[in-house]
């Protein structure tokens, strides 16, 4: 799960902070500090799905599932069980 | 504007009575849908009240802007309303807006205070440093713990202090419907952000006109994704308050399975969007969800592509859909009455109830059926015109020739069919039009020169399925070791996020006029 944890960092830090990590934690909201819109999300899931040959259904777009680094890398557990 | 010498015998409606007429009628019934809470009128309306009496506290007098930074919430909304109520004139700005844009934008408009967020980094403008802004004289911090500055001359408030401690009481009526309810910011050809001015009379005129053509009733829930920064969410409120209705407001469409369950929990009949997210409700399958509630879709910002259009319908067979174009000068514009959409699925319709528009050349002259032009506007929403920008005031609003009457020049181009429909043709100047919202090309430029290295950039629009057009800019550089993402984290750090360029590209020169000027129609 670390492994997952520290390539979902890098990917969000990369794409969408443009490298600058400044105050993220595995616990930050991408929604409530701006970090992710609706395009971002999309970009998002096709990285989980090309990289860990996922499936991400319509209804599992929800934040539960993908709003900080720690839900993302609880869902890939759920996803690959 | 100084003291109210007389008050008016008779009230003509302001902006306040939507909610308090609605408080007044319905107290218990829920207004507001937010934050997982559950707000009725009665109790928005109070909360109201106390900010009211809190800003007047504050040294907030009639006429003064108030500001407001922060994203959709409880007390976005109760902001807006009390400050109205305190006789003042709220400035919603988008959450995103970078520190020097906001610093410019509550200069431009002097504020006299800010509802802002508990965690905003406030340096220069409360605490010791208080100098960037002199109008400012309070500052109402929002959210759990906010960090309380502490010195200079900025008086500071939280909001949870309001609720405990101000009085719930309606503040005396000094508005005049001439008076301004409201300035919205938006993106110039100029580069620097202008302030729409709306007295009361415009808003409540483009509400008014609005609920009409979509027939808005009290039974109606309207669901709000859009900033309320943007014209387009803000009359969402201000109608729903107006008509009686249930606002459900979300602070974004980044989760489109979240919108989906809450309309249809909440029960949802209208949904307010532009292209973009229907250009990502498209491909979802929408059978996981009962969506049946749904009486009506209404698009603008940007026109939707025939071939969505007709995907939405099969779609939301039983769905209304409502086309619709406007701009901030005037508010909403034009709209299709939906009974048309299947014989001129193009077009954007027909002035709103209550107002007219035609063509013109370049001439004044005014055109018929099947020639293109710049399209006018005549009505009550025409708006007062720019904070004071006279120059570009005279630009954009000119009286009539004979009656003197305040007309809107949109600078977009328009044809119109032989039943007098209008279709949209293009914009006169290059405006990108991104996820919905405007960008002047040449404040994204302006920014990307504050990169040392670059000698020269252009910054277009390219069609983009999703965003409408994508922001593409492209750069001359000095420094052959300027990378992409450096441009755009430069370019984060001082924009709102859909200012954003999607695309950069580095190049050797950029093509030019025989006089010298960037040739932005060569680049793609």
């Amino acid at each position: 799960m670390s492994d997952s944890k520290s390539d979902i960092r890098n990917f969000i830090v990369e794409t969408f902070l443009f490298g600058q990590a400044k105050d993220l934690t595995d616990e930050t909201s991408f929604l409530e500090q701006g970090i992710i819109d609706s395009t971002g999300v999309l970009e998002l899931v096709a990285h989980l799905e090309k990289t860990y040959g996922i499936k991400v259904k319509d209804e599992e777009l929800i934040p539960d599932n993908l709003d900080s680094i720690n839900a993302i890398a609880g869902f890939l557990a759920k996803k690959q069980a | 504007m100084g003291q109210t010498v007389s008050t008016p015998s008779r009230h003509a409606p302001l902006v306040r009575d939507f909610l308090e007429q609605s408080a007044d009628r319905l107290p218990e019934k829920t207004a507001l849908v937010c934050d997982g809470k559950r707000l009725t009128y009665r109790e928005v309306d109070r909360m109201a009240d106390q900010v009211a009496q809190a800003l007047i506290s504050l040294g907030v007098k009639r006429g003064d802007r108030v500001a407001i930074l922060l994203q959709n919430s409880v007390e976005t909304v109760s902001g807006i309303f009390g400050i109205v109520k305190a006789g003042a004139v709220f400035v919603v700005i988008n959450p995103t807006t970078k520190r020097d844009k906001l610093i410019y934008i509550l200069a431009n408009c002097r504020a006299t205070a800010l509802l802002v967020d508990g965690r905003t980094d406030l340096t220069g403008l409360a605490g010791e440093t208080d100098l960037l802004v002199p109008s400012l004289r309070g500052c109402i911090l929002c959210g759990a713990t906010p960090t309380m500055p502490t010195g200079g001359t900025v008086r500071c408030l939280s909001f949870q202090t309001i609720l405990e401690q101000f009085p719930a009481t309606r503040p005396a009526r000094e508005n005049i419907d001439l008076d301004l309810a409201c300035l919205i910011y938006t993106s110039g050809t100029t580069g620097d952000p202008k302030g729409v001015m709306s007295d009361h009379s415009n808003v409540v005129f483009a509400t008014s006109s609005i609920i009409e053509y979509l027939g808005n009733t009290e039974s109606d829930v309207i669901i709000n994704v859009l900033p309320l920064s943007f014209d387009y969410g803000l009359y969402q409120l201000l109608m729903t308050f107006k008509f009686g209705g249930t606002l459900v407001l979300e602070r974004s469409f980044a989760y489109p399975a979240v919108i989906l369950k809450r309309i249809e929990q909440e029960r949802v009949t209208g949904f307010p969007g532009v292209p973009t997210l229907y250009a990502l409700l498209l491909p979802m399958d929408l059978s996981a969800f009962d969506l049946s509630s749904l009486r009506y879709l209404t698009n603008t910002a940007a026109a939707l592509p025939v071939s969505h259009i007709e995907a939405l319908r099969k779609k939301f067979p039983r769905v209304t859909m409502f086309s619709m174009y406007g701009l901030t000068e005037t508010k909403r514009t034009l709209y299709l009455p939906p009974a048309e959409l299947d014989r001129r699925p193009g077009s954007v319709g027909v002035p709103i109830p209550g107002t007219e528009a035609w063509l013109e050349d370049e001439a004044g002259q005014k055109l018929g059926p099947g020639e293109s032009g710049e399209l006018v506007v005549r009505g009550r929403h025409v708006m007062r015109g720019y904070w004071e920008a006279p120059d570009l005031t005279a630009k954009r609003y000119r009286p009539d020739r004979v009656t003197g009457d305040r007309l809107c020049y949109t600078n977009d181009l328009f044809r119109t069919d032989e039943q007098g429909f209008f279709y949209f043709v293009g914009r006169k100047d290059d405006i990108i039009k991104s996820r919905g919202e405007k960008v002047a090309p040449k404040e994204v430029e302006s920014t990307i020169y504050g990169i040392a290295s670059v000698r020269e950039v252009a910054v277009i629009g390219i069609a983009d399925p999703v965003l409408g057009q994508a922001i593409k800019a492209f750069v001359v550089t000095s420094d052959s070791s300027l990378t992409e993402k450096a441009v755009l984290a430069h370019c984060r750090a001082h924009l709102e996020d859909y200012m954003v360029p999607k695309l950069v590209e580095f190049c050797a020169e950029l093509p030019k006029t025989p006089t010298g000027k960037i040739k932005k129609t060569d680049l793609t």
